[in-house]
């Protein structure tokens, strides 16, 4: 039996007047699943995002969040799923729980209380309650970002970009949290333009370029369609990346700039010669797979 | 952890639930900055009091309308601590809010629309307003001002008031680009509106058309209600007021229009 669809869009268009950041896109989001939906700045992730919690209205298309009807249900919708936002919009000067309590409020908590305890639990800021936000670290602020999403305990949770910009070791604290969430079942919806961040989180990744959908499957699956068994890297002065490049595709291979160096992908497939000595062997990735698709250099 | 603790939201407009939500972020916002604005309202009407009542008083003036000077503008006074304790907060509030804090982002993707946003902002403020009024009156006593009954109406004069007022400083947030293009809000509108209200001059000693214009002045209509209050209410003062619900309701409407264009795409 298929899990029902806890996201549901068909055929969803929105334009900005001449632009149109969202052009015909389908995707379902099955229960229980983390969905990485990635791609490049101005792919329409964002303008994804705002369409589920009603704050962009669709110019034409079905959307189903939960089984409510988009727009015009959106409230009864956004009761039930739980936001983390691109940009921090935390209230800095008033405490850590505070900030908690309002949001309960907001979403119609009935033990506040109760609630506001289990999100400094879940963000570890137990210690740190009575504090203004302000005087919090980076890392803290964000994990309290993230609680504060999920203090009503939502059945679907919405991350908008939930590590850009951060520093490493802030970024992995952030993905343990996520990875947990995912584990207790909650369905997550996660926007990111970090190929390692959807390797890592997501059961199945959806690519989104110009406001569609290119790509869906899970993460080896996608490698294996797209990009093959084995990418080879060479690394050389700029004149021979040219020629080494130009022979590769001469010979039907696919190739990709990786920084300093060019990428054969699929370079199992690659006849005698194509691939020099001095290339770098390593198993495809979604790195690859992303950068063929949407044309983009990833981070 | 499941949807166990997501409570089934009625969805119908105007919760109660998501109005008390919002002022409930206000007011635990004003608790860090509660001590500075309470400062000026308090001071603010001390300092004018002394400059216009006993300085003007002693001076040029002596009685308006038979009242002492002090005592007129001590009444007036509270018009301007309701504008400036509600059109100028809700302006610059809602446009932080909005441009530099990213709060409505995280409002709006909880149950909660924009014109529960609109209707708590503007309570909270009302609220405030009408606390922060009756400040001059206070100070206005110890000038020699006579408590009358009357006056336990103040409250509710300034805060039907502060409404409108609210109304309008998010009305003006969510159409201006840039922060200081309040300039000219408050050079155009906020500075005429409390100076001919009839609060350190009467208004009937101002031309036909001033009069006249002078009528569609919420602040002037709360000038005259508050010395009603103090000395006596007239039958007119009932139509003072019912102008005065107007004006918050319509602001109310627009307010909520306008930061709806706004906030959603």
């Amino acid at each position: 039996m298929k899990a029902m669809a806890v996201i549901e869009l068909k055929g969803v268009i929105k334009r900005f007047g001449q632009i149109t950041a969202v052009d015909g896109l389908d995707l379902e989001v099955p229960e229980g699943i983390c969905l990485g939906l990635l791609g490049p700045n101005g792919a329409g992730k964002s303008t994804t995002m705002r369409m589920l919690t009603g704050q962009v209205i669709a110019d034409a298309g079905e959307l189903r969040v939960l089984g409510h009807d988009l727009p015009h249900e959106s409230k009864a919708a956004r009761a039930r799923m739980g936001v983390v936002p691109q940009l921090d919009n935390l209230d800095v000067d008033v405490t850590v729980e505070d900030n908690l309590a309002v949001y309960a409020r907001l979403y119609r908590v009935k033990d506040v209380r109760a609630a506001v305890d289990q999100a400094l639990d879940l963000a570890r800021l137990q210690d740190r309650r009575r504090e203004a936000v302000d005087k919090l670290s980076g890392g803290m602020r964000r994990r309290l970002l993230l609680a504060r999403g999920l203090v009503h305990r939502p059945p679907l949770m919405l991350l908008d970009e939930p590590t850009v910009g951060l520093d490493p070791q802030i970024r992995t604290e952030l993905w343990t949290l996520i990875g947990r969430l995912r584990s207790a079942g909650t369905t997550i919806l996660m926007s990111t333009h970090y190929i390692e961040e959807a390797q890592r989180l997501a059961d199945d990744v959806a690519v989104m370029a110009k406001g569609k959908i290119i790509a869906r499957g899970k993460p080896d699956e996608l490698i294996a369609e797209h990009a093959g068994r084995e990418t080879a890297e060479v690394y050389a002065p700029p004149d021979r990346l040219a020629e080494v490049r130009a022979e590769a595709e001469a010979a039907g291979l696919a190739v990709r700039p990786a920084g300093p160096a060019v990428a054969i992908v699929g370079s199992e497939r690659a006849s005698d010669g194509t691939v020099p000595e001095d290339a770098v062997r390593r198993a495809a990735s979604l790195e690859d797979v992303f950068v063929l698709l949407t044309g983009e250099e990833a981070e | 952890m499941n949807g166990a603790a997501s409570a089934e939201v009625r969805v119908r407009r105007l919760d109660p639930a998501a109005i008390s939500g919002v002022m409930s972020r206000e007011v635990a916002n004003f608790r860090t900055y509660w001590r500075g604005t309470t400062f000026s309202s308090v001071l603010e009407p001390i300092i004018y009091l002394l400059a216009f009542g006993i300085g003007l008083g002693a001076t040029l003036v002596d009685r308006v309308e038979g009242i002492a000077y002090v005592e007129f503008v001590g009444t007036g006074m509270v018009a301007t601590a309701v504008i400036f304790s509600s059109a100028l907060p809700a302006m610059f509030g809602t446009f932080v809010k909005h441009r530099f804090q990213n709060t409505y982002d995280a409002i709006l993707a909880a149950p909660v629309d924009v014109e529960e946003i609109v209707t708590a902002e503007m309570l909270w403020i009302g609220l405030r307003a009408s606390f922060y009024g009756c400040f001059p009156l206070i100070v206005a006593m110890g000038f020699g001002l006579d408590p009358a009954l009357g006056m336990l109406l103040v409250p509710l004069f300034c805060f039907v008031t502060a409404l409108g007022f609210a109304g309008f400083g998010i009305t003006m947030a969510a159409i201006v680009e840039k922060i200081d293009q309040f300039s000219y809000v408050t050079t155009l509108f906020v500075t005429p509106l409390f100076l001919v209200a009839g609060t350190f001059f009467p208004i009937d000693q101002l031309p036909e058309w001033a009069r006249v214009a002078a009528n569609f002045n919420p602040l002037y209509q709360l000038v005259e209600l508050v010395r009603g209050a103090a000395f006596g209410f007239e039958s007119t003062d009932l139509i003072r007021f019912a102008v005065l619900v107007a004006f918050a309701l319509a602001m109310w409407r627009v307010a909520t229009r306008r930061l709806t264009m706004r906030l959603i795409d």
